[in-house]
């Protein structure tokens, strides 16, 4: 960016002719009073107990408090994670880069605020940083060791998941997550599962066999005629009476099928664009060197098509991880549902604005990293 | 045709037995388009066959018979020995023995150079890694393209990719080479580092089938030049005959529109 003085700046953008000038001032009006009400209202009338009182429920909900510490040394783990994979993923010294160290202030900030609201917490939630910096360093580290490790840096973390979410989820059980934690996890399991569901239904779509072409163009059209909560309340009633009656599937789970189904189709319909990206040339040129049609399609066609489709598909899994709240609608416990537990309370009557503005800075977090990552792996 | 064939082997120093015969070929279009209306040609050993003709004359969908990309409805074709039928065990094994090497070059613009060349032997011939790499870059050097070998493809030059792709073919150790108007997409520029390559191939005996317009190259390296005209093949001779002495009025007409 080169440099140009504000006031040339402000003259070219803001107030270029007299129509402009005008809209500038009106917004800037507007802008002002909405912000000036928002703050009083957020100084003086909101109450703000609300939020530090309940910050365990909506972040862990009902988990048992004597295990606690398991969804600790998870954040802990993702948090090293997080700074092993910067590590090897940064370039030679960019920790000493203003926006690195940025962006480390602002988390470190972040959890110290946290750390001084929420009573025993505070320690661990100092430590974040810690390892952050720590798994920074170690990837560094390794990275000088073994250069190959960028390419592994998927596997890890999709092994990670795994791990960690069995950690979490064996001593209590999928139905007893709520809160922020269960979000997170359906979403994840979601978007794991119809990742590869919805690759499978592109590929049926242009498949040659008619049978499957045909159920997959079917199935791909019904899906997405239908509206999301329909389907979650036909998983609900559903797959209870077409399964066996002693397999009993958890209601997370048939939650975590509706949503899978659903987004399913969508990333069907955006993977097929990317096939259809990919010029014709590239499938004979990799039959004339005789490989055979699975490996034409794993090996060529699909490592470009996704790549050509990564914005869209991640903001396919950013509007599924927003859908999850519609578990609230169908009886779970989510981040919404726990919100609307805690407003049920009497203690808490009329403090709804504060808890939603909460839960919309939560869900924008989340949303908006997903979206810097998905720019990060585009490279 | 068959004394062209046989009058024409005069510059061959050995006598070669024929690697692809295809005889009565037809093909028609999904369309009902009639596109190879009954061709005949035979190509022997390290022989070098140049294939000229007017655009739409159905040359690329005579030559991408030979290795299965474009099917047929009529006529037969044995590569190698190999019948070409729908059986597909057929279609991989003539796969393997059949390079070709397109217009648009083709590259896999997801792989890196080395990745290019290596793909095919890795997982068709089931190489280890490392005897892959190593023939590639003795290829790659050979097409002289071994400082780029890490690149991917969008950074390299017309030219440039079009000798990466002939090294990917050859990276199979095939046996027949086609080319589909190989330097048609190049710049004036680069055609000559193709076709040098292209020389250089010719002259180490490798039997090919060329579909080009070049007429240095055909009078220089081919043994016989072909012209197709509407789905047949209108004359097949030697370049000197073909070049100064056309039997066919098609012949002549063609020629005076390229030369
Ligand atoms: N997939 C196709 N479907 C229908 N017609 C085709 C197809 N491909 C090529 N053709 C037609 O077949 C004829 C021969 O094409 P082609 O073999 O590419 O000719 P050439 O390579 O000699 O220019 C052309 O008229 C072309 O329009
Ligand atoms: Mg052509």
């Amino acid at each position: 960016m080169n440099k140009v003085s504000p006031w040339i700046w402000l003259k070219k953008n803001l107030f270029s002719t007299w129509y402009n000038a005008v809209l500038t001032l009106i917004s800037l009006l507007f802008i002002y009073w909405i912000g000036l009400a928002f703050i009083e209202w957020a100084l003086t009338l909101a109450q703000w107990r609300v939020i530090e009182a309940n910050l365990k429920l909506l972040f862990v909900g009902y988990y048992p408090q004597e295990l606690l510490w398991l969804t600790w040394t998870t954040l802990g783990a993702i948090v090293g994670l997080g700074g092993f994979s910067w590590g090897i993923l940064s370039s030679y010294s960019s920790l000493l880069k203003r926006k690195s160290l940025v962006i480390l202030g602002i988390i470190c900030a972040v959890f110290i605020s946290v750390a001084f609201s929420v009573d025993r917490s505070n320690y661990i939630l100092l430590s974040l940083p810690v390892i952050l910096v720590a798994g920074y360093f170690l990837g560094k580290q390794l990275k000088r060791l073994f250069p190959e490790l960028k390419s592994w840096l998927a596997l890890i973390w999709l092994l990670s998941f795994f791990v960690l979410l069995w950690f979490l989820l064996e001593p209590i059980g999928i139905d007893r997550l709520s809160g922020l934690l269960l979000t997170i996890s359906v979403a994840l399991i979601s978007i794991l599962l119809c990742f590869p569901f919805g690759v499978l239904l592109a590929l049926g779509r242009q498949s040659d066999l008619p049978a499957i072409r045909w159920l997959s163009v079917a199935y791909i059209e019904i899906i997405r005629g239908l509206p999301l909560i329909g389907i979650l309340f036909m998983t609900q009633v559903m797959l209870p009476l077409v399964l066996p009656s002693n397999l009993q599937l958890s209601q997370v789970i048939t939650a975590i099928a509706g949503f899978t189904l659903f987004t399913g189709a969508y990333v069907a319909e955006n993977v097929r664009g990317g096939l259809q990206s990919i010029p014709r040339g590239q499938t004979e040129a990799a039959k004339a060197l005789g490989l055979s049609p699975p490996f034409v399609i794993v090996l060529i066609i699909l490592p470009q098509a996704l790549r050509a489709v990564i914005p869209s598909l991640v903001g396919q899994f950013i509007s599924l991880f927003k859908d999850t709240s519609l578990m609230a609608i169908v009886g779970l416990v989510d981040l919404l549902g726990i919100s609307q537990s805690i407003l049920a309370n009497p203690k808490y009557l009329g403090r709804s604005a504060e808890l939603y503005l909460f839960l919309g800075l939560i869900y924008w977090v989340c949303c908006y990293s997903m979206s810097i990552a998905s720019r990060r792996l585009e490279k | 045709m068959t004394d062209y064939e046989i009058d024409t082997k005069k510059n061959k120093s050995k006598a070669s037995e024929a690697i692809i015969i295809a005889s009565n070929v037809n093909k028609w279009y999904d369309n009902n388009f009639h596109v190879l209306k009954g061709v005949d040609l035979t190509v022997y050993e390290r022989e070098v066959v140049v294939i000229m003709g007017p655009s739409g004359s159905g040359k690329s969908t005579f030559i991408r018979t030979f290795n299965a990309l474009e099917p047929y409805q009529k006529g037969s074709i044995e590569i190698d020995g190999i019948k070409l039928s729908d059986d597909l065990k057929n279609v991989d094994a003539i796969r393997r023995e059949v390079g070709m090497v397109f217009q648009q070059f083709n590259l896999f613009p997801h792989l890196t150079v080395l990745k290019n060349v290596t793909l095919a032997p890795v997982w068709v011939r089931r190489w280890k890694k490392a005897k892959a790499e190593e023939i590639a870059m003795q290829l790659l050097e050979k097409v002289g393209i071994l400082e780029q070998a890490h690149k991917y493809p969008s950074q390299l030059s017309g030219g440039q990719q079009q000798r990466v792709a002939i090294a990917r073919a050859l990276a199979m150790q095939p046996k027949i080479m086609l080319f589909d108007e190989p330097t048609s997409a190049l710049d004036p520029e680069m055609v000559r580092e193709v076709l040098d390559t292209m020389r250089t191939l010719a002259n180490s005996g490798m039997t090919m089938v060329c579909v080009t317009h070049e007429v240095g190259f055909a009078r220089e390296v081919a043994d016989r030049v072909v012209l197709m005209d509407s789905g047949t093949i209108v004359e097949i001779a030697t370049p000197e005959d073909f070049f100064n002495n056309p039997q066919e009025e098609r012949t002549r007409q063609f020629l005076s529109q390229i030369l």
